[in-house]
């Protein structure tokens, strides 16, 4: 079976928010709050049980590449429409304790709706703060990659919406060599900070929904090394039972007297 | 905000790229800034290179009052158990044993409900047990409180029976079967909390995920033994708890201030890190102190017993306010990983 993925390039991403309603209108996935943040263009901040595709709009410093070269005040704005990463091993899917988050035959991470109680664990184990409890309905959602769309043939709503293939949908090993080969474009043509964010070296092992990015994945509020919280079971585990051998060895002192 | 701040409100010049560049101007200069939902430090709204305007990384917890209040329950039910268990084996007082039972039993019943009501859909709480999963803390933890459940009942009722006199050769070993799966799983129970808070994305907490569970462990201890003393059960055994836990608990509170980097400021700063500061001192050294003081007087160890229990609870309390601000904290993400990054490299360079 062959592995869907998405690389989404803020290089060519116009900040146009298509693929956000095309999310919202084909997942119908509910309003989540009509409000402006006061301090930059992106009013929707980031996503959540009600935002699966969230178009980030950078205002930064000038970075690298030729489109600053003949500026007075160097400066550059990018876009990027960020969306669940369907880690390959993913936080939310190993802490789930109801089976509700399952691995789908595509690849993708899903929540199934009707198995989910709402136990909000798998909001504290995801390491890019991407699914959520939504109120007042209670249970966890996220990005389901179109699971539907897919099974029917077609691919997702924000790929099919997106005006300037910003956001690309395919095979994930293919997907995995069109970003490097155009990062090597980039850079080429001066945009020496050019990367592909897909954290291959973590426990995360690789996701499912890549980015070309411009510029460090901090600033885009990716995490520069995000780690599936399960490596932690280990030393805590090792901790409590160490703990409990000794609680119990003072519990006997305790009777000895 | 109010309606006047907002650029171009009434009373102020109209919204123009000018006007925007000048407030920008003024917002560099003079360190104030338009504040919104998520910005709240005084810096220039153009955002550097570092962040994305300061906005989380994390989702925080969600989980409501039940959750802490379950911790500190559940460390209680479950280290009694382990009391009930040795107790009996050392033939102790058999009313202070049975009392533990029942302590042990109650916590059955309280720790399911506070968990369930916590549960965006509760009627689904049988979902817990869908699955086995040693992967998920959350799972093994529905698991053993599960089996604690069980334990706890088959120990209270044989032990029960066994105090009415009632004769049956099944019994003893029943009540010992009882006592000693209770013992193991409420030692679980006790300690599980840490890692399933431990194992998570939350950078505070998994900074500290060998101290939790020994913290969480203590607190059950000297929690148990504190409600122990107020059921007038003022021997030898839980004073000697009582020092014990207050005295780790002490340690455990140095070792907590003594932690400077930024993932650690939640449990020094602001709501969660004062509540922290306050539960560890009552918990660890005002315990201590009034338990040492008092030369074992009845009302001195109360004051004790009550010292340690306000601690542990608001402690627990601290614990998850303190998720929430790490999670809100998205320098505490980054910088924790910039120094797993530098780690990294360090030992690609060794090789």
């Amino acid at each position: 079976m062959t592995k869907a993925a998405f690389l989404t390039d803020a290089t060519i991403c116009i900040g146009c928010k298509a693929c956000e309603v095309a999310c919202k209108e084909w997942n119908e996935v509910p309003d989540d709050g009509m409000i402006w943040t006061g301090f930059s263009y992106d009013n929707t901040q980031m996503l959540g049980a009600s935002t699966w595709r969230h178009v980030m709009f950078l205002e930064q410093p000038a970075g690298a590449g030729p489109q600053q070269a003949d500026m007075e005040n160097p400066f550059r704005w990018i876009f990027l429409s960020d969306v669940c990463k369907h880690c390959g091993n993913a936080g939310c899917l190993e802490a789930c304790p109801t089976g509700a988050i399952v691995r789908t035959d595509v690849g993708s991470v899903l929540v199934q709706s009707d198995v989910c109680n709402g136990c909000g664990y798998c909001v504290v184990s995801c390491p890019f703060g991407v699914v959520d409890k939504r109120h007042p309905d209670g249970r966890a959602f996220k990005c389901t990659f179109c699971y539907d769309r897919q099974s029917a043939g077609m691919i997702p709503a924000c790929a099919k919406a997106c005006p300037t293939q910003s956001i690309r949908f395919g095979e994930l090993d293919e997907l995995r060599e069109a970003g490097i080969a155009r990062v090597a474009e980039l850079q080429s043509r001066g945009y020496t900070d050019a990367q592909v964010y897909d954290p291959l070296e973590t426990s995360v092992g690789g996701t499912h929904a890549m980015f070309v990015i411009l510029g460090q994945p901090d600033a885009y509020n990716l995490p520069p090394a995000p780690e599936v919280p399960t490596i932690y079971l280990k030393s805590a585990w090792t901790s409590a039972l160490v703990s409990a051998l000794l609680l119990v060895a003072i519990v006997c002192v305790a009777f000895l007297f | 905000m109010a309606a006047t701040d907002i650029p171009g409100g009434p009373g102020r010049p109209k919204a123009s790229e000018d006007r925007l560049d000048s407030i920008r101007n003024e917002a560099s200069t003079t360190g104030k800034v338009v504040t919104g939902a998520g910005r709240v430090d005084a810096n220039a709204p153009i955002p550097g290179a570092e962040d994305y305007y300061n906005l989380p990384v994390l989702k925080p917890p969600t989980w409501t009052w039940e959750v802490p209040l379950y911790f500190f329950v559940g460390g209680i039910a479950g280290v009694s158990a382990v009391i009930a268990f040795v107790g009996q084996l050392f033939h102790a007082d058999p009313r202070m044993v049975r009392v533990a039972l029942w302590i042990a039993f109650v916590g059955t019943f309280l720790c399911p409900a506070l968990l369930i009501s916590d549960l965006g859909r509760p009627l689904r709480f049988l979902n817990m047990l869908r699955v086995f999963k040693w992967r998920s803390a959350m799972s093994m933890g529905s698991w053993i409180l599960f089996g604690f459940g069980g334990a706890a009942f088959l120990a209270l009722a044989t032990n029960e029976l066994v105090l009415y006199g009632i004769q049956s050769p099944l019994l003893p070993p029943l009540r010992w079967l009882g006592e000693f799966a209770g013992a193991l799983t409420g030692l679980l129970l006790a300690s599980y909390t840490g890692v399933l808070i431990g194992a998570t994305a939350i950078p505070v907490w998994h900074e500290n995920r060998r101290l939790l569970p020994a913290h969480f462990l203590t607190s059950g201890l000297g929690g148990s033994s504190a409600i122990l003393e107020f059921f007038g059960f003022l021997v030898p055994a839980t004073q000697i708890l009582g020092f014990a836990a207050a005295s780790v608990e002490t340690l455990i509170g140095f070792m907590l201030e003594l932690r400077h980097s930024r993932v650690d400021l939640p449990l020094h700063r602001g709501k969660s890190g004062w509540t922290m500061r306050i539960a560890g001192t009552l918990e660890g050294p005002i315990a201590l102190l009034v338990r040492i003081l008092s030369k074992g007087s009845a009302h001195g160890r109360y004051a004790a017993a009550a010292c340690f229990l306000v601690g542990a609870l608001c402690s627990r309390y601290a614990w998850i306010w303190a998720g929430r601000a790490s999670a809100h904290d998205p320098q505490a993400v980054f910088e924790s990983q910039h120094v797993a990054i530098a780690a990294r490299k360090a030992a690609h360079r060794a090789v």
